[in-house]
């Protein structure tokens, strides 16, 4: 198995090509040898009895055809143990906070085999991030996948940070991990996360893995998958609530669509491969929670949307997998709004299975839903008022006008410290929909309304 | 004899082999492991495999058996509340042979093998049988009872007939030529099973969802599709399908979408009752769970399972409904495939094929006669997801081509959260007219006239709310500010339907009619009023007016509205005028 082949004919953007080996299987792991002593690693793309092709992490800077490769007979690993925790390693799994190599408890392929849907347990538990327009209208449960939508120059680090600061499943104190995953980043920002785990003592408990702005783009191609395994690890071998969070999905795809030009593929949409569904699928479906488990994997990853454009191939395949999204808006923030987070084309399909009596409160949904209503209404309403100006409009529609705003202002704005309960945040809500007239509230029961409306509770006083 | 050739090239889920000589759609084995896989391009002595499993780790040189046989599907009781990969390998079994993760390399056979039917014949010695005919029943779940039948191809003369518990390998019947048959039957997947005769759809599919229904009925073996971009409302809708159709059997398939979604079925259907039987709905449901994390090429298989196995009940006399969330999933796999094979991509990177195959899958759909001379049928449903939304993308615009209902999400209404964000302007469905018979005989025979009036009404909004846009709302006649509010009672109080409340979940025709025929008449009673000089401001604000919009959370619906609808009454005699 250590045989070194002097055998490179071709060397092609990221990729060698090899001739004259053995038999050399399909994804495994590659160590080329390079002529200054240096060593680079790599992944076997392509093998067959006449050619095998890898893809070099690192970058084919410096490598010709006198550089040794050397198959290693393995796919690529993770060396897990609980000792991950309170490390920061490369993109590629190697430490960068100079101590010492991870002794592995377990070595684990960084593929990830699917978990069997059988096996699955709807995620369920209701997870308080302290943010209202997460926890009041998009709601975040543990073990599932919902990622930041934002832009680039957006507070999406922040929310992130806070949500990673505050997010706690009330009532309970599990044992809880972060996995931290930078790909492409600049050294600025991920100093930035550094800084505020370090403030806040997160590190103890968070695995770092980096791979920044000016690291080799194909290295972001494992740094999410041993980022996790490693959380896979943590959750299903030694029972812990993993929050993981990935940044930038973006460079991360780039780095895909990178991969396929050097391959020469047929492209799909703008550019990117046609399998980038499907590959984005083998990340975003790591999470979850397993029947008979105690850990489980909650994945909070960021995305920039190029041009903030939702439709763009990136945020548009990612929200066909994940299970909803939260996105930042430019227009909020430029009203000096934090955390400025629109509602609107923000979604948690699990809502539904994480609020509710027993869970947050009876009255969530309808409560969600009302303001919802009101908000898209309100915002469509603006549009009309800079037309046709605020007399012509009926006393119903100026209502709601109203409430647009104080939705903005009471409900979306609070501190970057400020770490709402649900039943703050439910409290502010009732408050706002009191400001508009009772038979407009038309999407909450009765009796929700006769015990949770500020006028009603007022009354019963 | 077993045909061995070795592996030439592996390149991720496809893999060269030579040395086996296959036929095309054969089912091969590869490498140590074994891992399935299906010959999908034959070149000179290389054969071109789509493997069903991961890949990592084969090597060339590995070894390549081929079983001769096509991918086919094992039929025979047992397949109700089953839930399987793509290439029907159970993943209970799966769970059980390997844990929480789906490793590889593992066989599992599509059809319980231990377990015992009680078989009951319905023929006897003598009997001239054939292709389809009905041998004896099972008892399968509750419901279903299951007719064992004598597979397409063979005919002949019973020898022999058994009665009792056999499991699905026993021969149950002798023929007198000898040919052995068991209560299994597998069918190769990629291709139709036999029929009588192909009739014409009938009988709309009753779905308990009100737009669905009321304005854009399906037939039962009818074709819909239902495009639109992420979280629009297409998985819910098919799950609202699956649980509340009034079909016989359900067929389920998760093609490339999420792993918590086939969860929550797998948590809820077993849960919940079936409004036509009263019995848990897993008793009726086939699950296909290939997630998009799970291998692409079982996922293009998936759809072929699932569809093989609708048509088997069919034959049966069963209706049938299939889901298959999402098509474009599938297309996805088509294409991934394709270009490993570097064949010549079509529009956006689709193989040409791309077209042909979408049509020959909802080409099965149907009513028919099957060849034991009963009468069953499939609807087939697809979920399409066009990237960015847009539906002038291939998979979208073949499909449409091709089924006759479309069902349009509309991004902009699930962000109001109006649910379903099925937009009233742009679906259709093309069975209207075969249906009003239907409709006349069981709703109401001024239904046709209800809603055709709610849709026209409906459109003259969208052409009032251009005018508001430039004017505002105020500056328009007082009755088409009236004409707006009943649509906004249309489009609120009917087709907003909320599919997570216990009640409004599921809606009964009878209940549909009625609260139609409140607003209708709420808006003739409004008008009436306007007429006669009441202020419009009044008549809008009718409390009763608020109460209708709650009809639709209420249970015992006919006395809400019958109250409602006695105080609506009172209330516009108060507003005066006549
Ligand atoms: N009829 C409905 N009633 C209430 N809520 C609904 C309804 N339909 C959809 N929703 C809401 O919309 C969300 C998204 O719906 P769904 O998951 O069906 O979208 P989708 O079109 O399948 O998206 P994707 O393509 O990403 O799978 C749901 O989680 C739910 O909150
Ligand atoms: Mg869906």
């Amino acid at each position: 198995m250590t045989k070194e082949y002097k055998t490179i004919v071709d060397v092609a953007g990221p990729l060698i090509f090899i001739e004259k080996t053995e038999p050399v299987g399909y994804g495994e792991l590659v160590h080329i040898n390079m002529p200054d002593g240096t060593s680079k690693r790599g992944q076997v793309l392509d093998t067959s009895a006449d050619m095998v092709v890898v893809q070099v992490f690192e970058g084919t800077g410096g490598l010709n055809s006198e550089a040794g490769v050397v198959f290693s007979g393995e796919t690529i690993k993770l060396s897990a143990s609980k000792d991950m925790l309170g490390r920061i390693l490369s993109g590629a799994g190697e430490p960068l906070d100079g101590g010492p190599q991870i002794v592995p408890d377990k070595r684990v392929d960084v593929n990830g085999a699917a978990m069997n849907p059988y096996s699955r347990m709807p995620p369920e538990d209701f997870i308080q991030t302290g943010i209202s327009t997460i926890d009041g209208t998009n709601t975040l449960v543990r073990g599932q996948k919902l990622p930041i939508f934002s832009g680039a120059g957006l507070p999406h680090n922040e929310i992130a940070l806070q949500i990673a600061r505050q997010a706690k499943v009330p009532g309970s104190d599990e044992e809880f991990a972060v996995v931290f995953a930078a790909m492409g980043i600049t050294n600025e920002e991920a100093q930035s996360f550094m800084a505020d785990f370090e403030k806040t003592g997160a590190l103890e408990r968070a695995v770092v893995f980096l791979n920044l702005a000016d690291d080799p783009a194909v290295e972001r191609i494992i740094t999410p998958r041993m980022a996790l395994t490693a959380a896979e690890y943590l959750a299903y071998e030694h029972d812990m609530h993993v929050l993981v969070i990935l940044t930038d999905i973006t460079n991360y795809c780039e780095a895909l669509r990178q991969m396929g030009a050097a391959r020469e593929e047929v492209p799909g949409r703008r550019g990117y491969p046609g399998y980038m569904y499907t590959d984005l699928a083998s990340l975003y479906e790591r999470a979850g929670v397993i029947k008979g488990l105690k850990g489980s994997v909650t994945q909070f990853s960021i995305l920039t949307m190029p041009g903030d454009d939702i439709t763009h191939p990136i945020p548009d395949l990612s929200g066909y997998i994940t299970e909803g999204q939260i996105v930042v808006s430019r227009e909020l923030h430029r009203k000096g709004i934090y955390p400025p987070i629109n509602v609107l084309p923000s979604l948690s399909r699990l809502m539904n299975s994480g609020i509710g009596e027993g869970k947050t409160r009876e009255d969530h949904k309808a409560v969600s839903d009302q303001m919802y209503a009101g908000y898209a209404e309100g915002r469509d309403l603006r549009g009309l008022v800079a037309i046709v100006g605020k007399e012509s409009l009926s006393g119903r529609d100026r209502h709601i006008l109203e409430f647009a705003d104080l939705f903005e202002d009471r409900f979306v704005r609070q501190g970057k410290d400020e770490n709402r309960t649900i039943e703050d945040t439910l409290r502010i809500s009732w408050e706002i929909l009191s400001d508009l007239p009772e038979s407009q509230l038309t999407r909450i029961d009765n009796k929700y309304i006769d015990k949770y409306h500020p006028a009603h509770q007022q009354k019963a006083e | 004899m077993e045909v061995k050739g070795e592996i030439y090239r592996v390149a991720g889920p496809v893999v060269t082999v030579a040395g086996i000589k296959p036929k095309m759609y054969d089912v091969v084995h590869v490498g140590h492991e074994g891992l399935m896989g299906e010959v999908i391009k034959i070149e000179g002595d290389k054969a071109t495999v789509q493997v069903y499993e991961d890949t990592s780790g084969i090597k060339p040189g590995e070894p390549v058996v081929k079983t001769g046989m096509p991918l086919s599907v094992e039929l025979g009781p047992g397949l109700q509340e089953s839930i399987d990969d793509g290439i029907q390998r159970p993943l209970q079994t799966l769970q059980e042979k390997m844990g929480n993760f789906i490793e590889r390399g593992v066989s599992a056979d599509g059809l319980n093998r231990e377990k015992k039917w009680d078989f009951k014949p319905t023929v006897i010695k003598g009997d001239v049988v054939e292709g389809g005919s009905v041998l004896g029943l099972v008892q399968e779940t509750y419901n279903i009872e299951h007719k064992i039948m004598v597979p397409p191809n063979v005919s002949g003369t019973v020898d022999e007939i058994k009665s009792g518990e056999f499991n699905v390998e026993e021969i149950i019947c002798t023929l007198s030529d000898g040919t052995q048959i068991s209560m299994m039957q597998k069918w190769p997947v990629r291709g139709p099973r036999p029929v009588a005769k192909k009739l014409m759809p009938t009988a709309p599919l009753v779905t308990g969802q009100r737009i669905l229904d009321g304005m854009f009925p399906v037939a039962k073996g009818g074709t819909a599709a239902i495009p639109g971009p992420f979280g629009s409302g297409k998985t819910v809708t098919q799950q609202q399908l699956a649980k509340w159709s009034d079909t016989d059997i359900v067929v389920y398939i998760g093609c490339g979408e999420r792993g918590n979604e086939m969860a929550d079925v797998l948590n809820e259907f077993p849960e919940l009752e079936d409004p036509k039987s009263g019995r848990p709905l897993m008793e009726r449901t086939v699950l296909i769970a290939n997630t998009s994390n799970m291998p692409v090429a079982a996922r293009e298989a998936s759809v072929y399972t699932g569809i093989t196995i609708a048509e088997y009940y069919r034959d049966m006399g069963y209706d049938v409904s299939l889901m298959a969330d999402s098509t474009s999933r599938w297309a996805e796999a088509m294409r991934e495939i394709s270009s490993r094979l570097e064949e010549m991509p079509g529009e956006e990177g689709y193989p040409a094929y791309l077209s042909a195959r979408l049509s020959e899958f909802y080409e099965r759909a149907g009513v028919v006669t099957s060849l034991c001379g009963e009468n069953g049928s499939i609807t087939v449903i697809g979920a399409v997801s066009p990237p960015g939304g847009d539906f002038s993308e291939p998979v979208t615009q073949n499909t449409l081509r091709i089924v006759k209902v479309f069902w349009a999400l509309d991004a902009k209404l699930a962000q109001k959260r109006h649910f379903p964000s099925i937009n009233w302007l742009s679906s259709y469905s093309l069975y209207n007219q075969a249906l009003s018979g239907w409709f006349a005989e069981n709703v109401g025979s001024d239904w046709d006239e209800l809603r055709g009036a709610a849709m026209d009404k409906l459109q003259q909004e969208s052409e009032l709310q251009e005018i508001v846009q430039l004017v505002g709302s105020d500056a328009l006649p007082e009755d088409q500010q009236l004409t707006l509010e009943i649509c906004r009672m249309i489009r609120e109080y009917f087709l907003q339907q909320n599919a997570f409340h216990p009640v409004d979940t599921y809606c009964p025709f009878e209940k549909q009619y009625k609260m139609l025929k409140a607003i209708t008449k709420y808006g003739d009673m409004a008008n009436e009023a306007l007429e006669s000089g009441a202020a419009i401001e009044k008549i809008v604000t009718l409390e009763s007016k608020d109460e209708l919009a709650k009809v639709k959370f209420e249970e015992d619906f006919d006395t809400a509205l019958e109250s409602v609808m006695t105080k609506m009454s009172d209330e516009f005699a108060q507003l005066g005028g006549k």
